[in-house]
């Protein structure tokens, strides 16, 4: 396998935040925390309207399976509850809480009391953490193995390769101690052969502080790699990282892996150290229409404008607001959009960085083929697509494309091949959903 | 504020563009044009324009007409053009060489639903179209640096009779020989194609095994000095370098690029060698594009990770 290319592209840095320690904004007048920031079930409210709340609070009980719970994230006072729609495109409820400016802990704060594998795991699970370089996954269903000799290595993914975001190299630079803690309760709990951390070629600084902070643990090891899009994405990390693949279906943990954003493990040690959950997040503010770009640590559930506001407000009108970064980020319809558990960036881009761009026929140039990561055939799925025929999407695979977006990118015709991309994988999933049902009957 | 866009991801695009390609091809293909006004006088720069403006003519009314968005400015039917005339030879009359411009992006491109969708190569099929339609007057050559068309025609059908008429390697190199406008002048038709690797609009593949195959073959059936002749004869460089590299008609991948490239090869020495037409670049280039969809579905790899079922 050892020949086995993984393609990918080079795309501009623009990592003008790096060397910005994050500022942490004061309270905003309110913060709108939606119950459903994670993939899975929504949690479920234990507060209502007017009750009063501090910060790190629980104001919503983790659903069934897939689920975590939602904590307060200023003080103040519950003030409705309201119906959003989110990126993805899912109407779900947030709270609203209206705070006091006073950002009070809650007494509920203690360290969780943990002495094995399970409650390590619970103790996850209570703090709300979900993976936060962006996927948001909840933490503790990864971490939920039952047999922790089958982690062979534990790779913590600080890749970053989205142009703009530095929140996750920050994390190198300011919460070092509890990166470390982190690791070391990882490797308490799972004794893997290795921790990778793996960085990009591109943020030298975060190598070097890596590098100190680990100095005397000989389980760890710094991995440098290229930087090269889609490094981060959990499949060509852990690819890059270990040469396993993870096969189609599988979970990382099924070829011995464990892939964990350094700040979800930073987040886990701040919990294990101080109990408090996840509550806040480190958001890089950055792009053309944003005046002063930065990183800001803002409480979960502040909307959009009030972090722009932070960031010295827009230097022309914006046309186009992202949360994520720009390969792989959601464009937001207004500003009323909150941060979310797993957001780590908000762009602003003025009229020509912006613009969207128009599509002209496929010339069948290959560029797209050749340079999928997973060496998919995105022309062919808008084939399929087009003519409605998820047999051949099957084929295809389709339902692998992780939405990267370099055959896009790399485009000349412009094409939007990941919206396609996403049409074809919902009409392939439909289409299994059928197929389901009419097995059974 | 106004309106904020809304878009799927990615946000941020490369700087590829279409239009940005079919210039980098028509830079490719200056030297070659400039070598045949050069070589066979102002009457090829003539025929250079009808061809061209015939093409985006043709486009612009045939997009026009049918309602359908109209791309002239991605430059491809200029290329399209520009790549017929110089298939041409320098003294065919102006209406056929318009009319065979036309045949190319209407009926091969247009027709077949635009940019990206024809099967054929355009300006290989109006070729193959012309010769069979106009024969005479698309097999009547000129010498070089006069008006007087040639009795003895081209080195390769001197190859395959009386090889002490044949024009020294130098003039082989230059274009000093009868033959298509565009295609005499190796070095002016290796350098663009090399300039369209560097610029990596063409993959390195398909010239190597297309050229390579042809030579070995020629090596094997009759030695050194025929082989070279076969390489720099007839239009394998033009053919090679720039149609057999098209992006609708060839396979996309690598291996795909390869068997292609391979199989024109193999046609093109077998029509050579064999068949009653001197030439087979033309011919070859259009049987390996028919069978160009079944290339690409034999070569296209498993996903990373995929299962196989
Ligand atoms: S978005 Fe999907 S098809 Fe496109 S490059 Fe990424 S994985 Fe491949
Ligand atoms: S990169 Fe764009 S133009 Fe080229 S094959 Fe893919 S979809 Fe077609």
């Amino acid at each position: 396998m050892a020949f086995l290319r993984m393609p990918g592209i080079k795309v501009p840095h623009r990592k003008h935040t790096a060397a910005m320690a994050p500022i942490r904004i004061p309270a905003p007048e309110e913060v709108c925390i939606p119950l459903s920031m994670h993939i899975g079930a929504p949690a479920v409210p234990t507060v209502k309207i007017n009750d009063k709340v501090k910060v790190g609070q629980v104001i919503a009980q983790a659903g069934n399976g897939l689920s975590v719970p939602v904590h307060a994230s200023v003080s103040g006072t519950v003030k409705r509850f309201e119906e959003m729609n989110t990126a993805s495109n899912k109407t779900v409820t947030a709270v609203v809480i209206q705070s006091d400016g006073l950002m009070e802990l809650s007494e509920d704060i203690a360290v969780p009391d943990v002495t094995d594998l399970e409650s390590f795991v619970d103790a996850v699970k209570q703090a709300g953490i979900v993976g936060l370089g962006g996927a948001a996954f909840p933490t503790w269903v990864k971490l939920n193995i039952k047999d922790a000799s089958k982690v062979e290595e534990i790779v913590l993914n600080g890749a970053e390769c989205e142009p703009y975001i530095t929140s996750d190299t920050r994390t190198f630079f300011d919460r070092g101690d509890e990166l470390v803690y982190g690791v070391e309760t990882l490797i308490k709990y799972y004794s893997p052969k290795k921790v990778i951390i793996a960085i990009e070629n591109n943020k030298q600084e975060a190598i070097k502080t890596a590098r100190k902070l680990f100095a005397g643990n000989d389980k760890v090891f710094v991995q440098v790699l290229p930087s090269v899009y889609p490094q981060g994405g959990e499949k060509v990390l852990i690819y890059s990282a270990t040469k396993k693949i993870v096969p189609e279906g599988k979970l990382p943990i099924d070829v011995g892996v464990i892939a964990i954003n350094v700040t979800t493990v930073a987040a886990i040690a701040r919990y294990l150290k101080t109990g408090q959950p996840l509550t806040e997040k480190c958001v890089t503010v950055d792009g053309s229409a944003v005046k002063e770009p930065k990183n800001l640590i803002v409480p979960i559930g502040t909307r959009i404008r009030d972090v722009i506001e932070n960031a010295g407000g827009y230097k022309c009108d914006p046309a186009k607001i992202i949360m994520g970064g720009p390969m792989m980020g959601h464009t937001m319809p207004d500003e009323n959009h909150p941060v979310m558990k797993g957001t780590n960036a908000i762009i602003a881009l003025d009229g020509r960085d912006g613009a969207v761009p128009e599509e002209t026929p496929c010339i069948n140039c290959g560029s797209c083929i050749q340079r999928c990561p997973l060496r998919l055939d995105p022309p062919g799925f808008g084939k399929a697509y087009e003519m409605k025929n998820p047999e051949e999407l099957e084929k295809l695979k389709v339902n692998l494309c992780m939405e990267c977006g370099v055959c896009a990118y790399v485009c000349p015709a412009k094409r939007h091949l990941v919206q396609r991309n996403r049409l074809a994988k919902n009409m392939l999933r439909e289409y299994k959903a059928k197929e389901g049902k009419n097995g059974k009957a | 504020m106004e309106k904020l866009n809304l878009s799927s991801s990615p946000h941020i695009r490369g700087k590829k563009t279409v239009s940005g390609i079919m210039l980098d091809v028509i830079v490719a293909l200056i030297p070659a044009a400039a070598a045949s006004v050069i070589i066979f006088g102002y009457r090829a720069a003539l025929v250079i324009c009808i061809c061209i403006s015939t093409a985006i003519l043709s486009e612009f009314f045939f997009q026009k007409i049918t309602k359908s968005k109209i791309l002239v400015n991605d430059l491809s039917a200029c290329v399209t053009g520009l790549l017929l005339a110089l298939n041409l030879p320098v003294s065919i009359p102006l209406w056929q060489a318009a009319l065979g411009s036309l045949f190319a992006v209407v009926v091969v491109k247009g027709m077949f639903g635009g940019i990206g969708k024809n099967f054929a190569n355009p300006a290989i099929t109006a070729r193959i179209m012309m010769l069979i339609a106009f024969t005479g007057t698309m097999t009547a050559y000129v010498t070089p640096f006069t008006d007087t068309l040639t009795s003895s025609a081209t080195p390769l059908a001197i190859l395959g009779s009386d090889t002490s008429a044949l024009p020294p390697l130098k003039d082989m190199l230059l274009g000093i020989r009868a033959g298509s406008m565009g295609e005499t002048c190796a070095v002016a038709l290796i350098i663009g194609g090399v300039y369209l690797i560097f610029r990596g609009v063409i993959s390195y593949v398909t010239p190597v095994s297309y050229i390579g195959t042809v030579f070995i073959l020629s090596l094997i059936y009759g030695g050194g000095e025929f082989a070279l002749y076969q390489v720099l004869s007839g239009g394998l460089l033009l053919g090679a370098f720039f149609m057999a590299t098209d992006y609708a008609t060839t396979p996309t991948r690598p291996l795909g690029k390869l068997i292609f490239g391979l199989g024109c090869g193999i046609i093109t020495a077998a029509i050579r060698f064999y068949g009653s037409n001197p030439e087979g670049v033309s011919y070859a280039i259009l049987l390996m594009n028919i069978i160009t969809p079944y290339i690409d579905k034999w070569t296209r790899p498993t996903p990373i990770g995929g299962s196989k079922k």
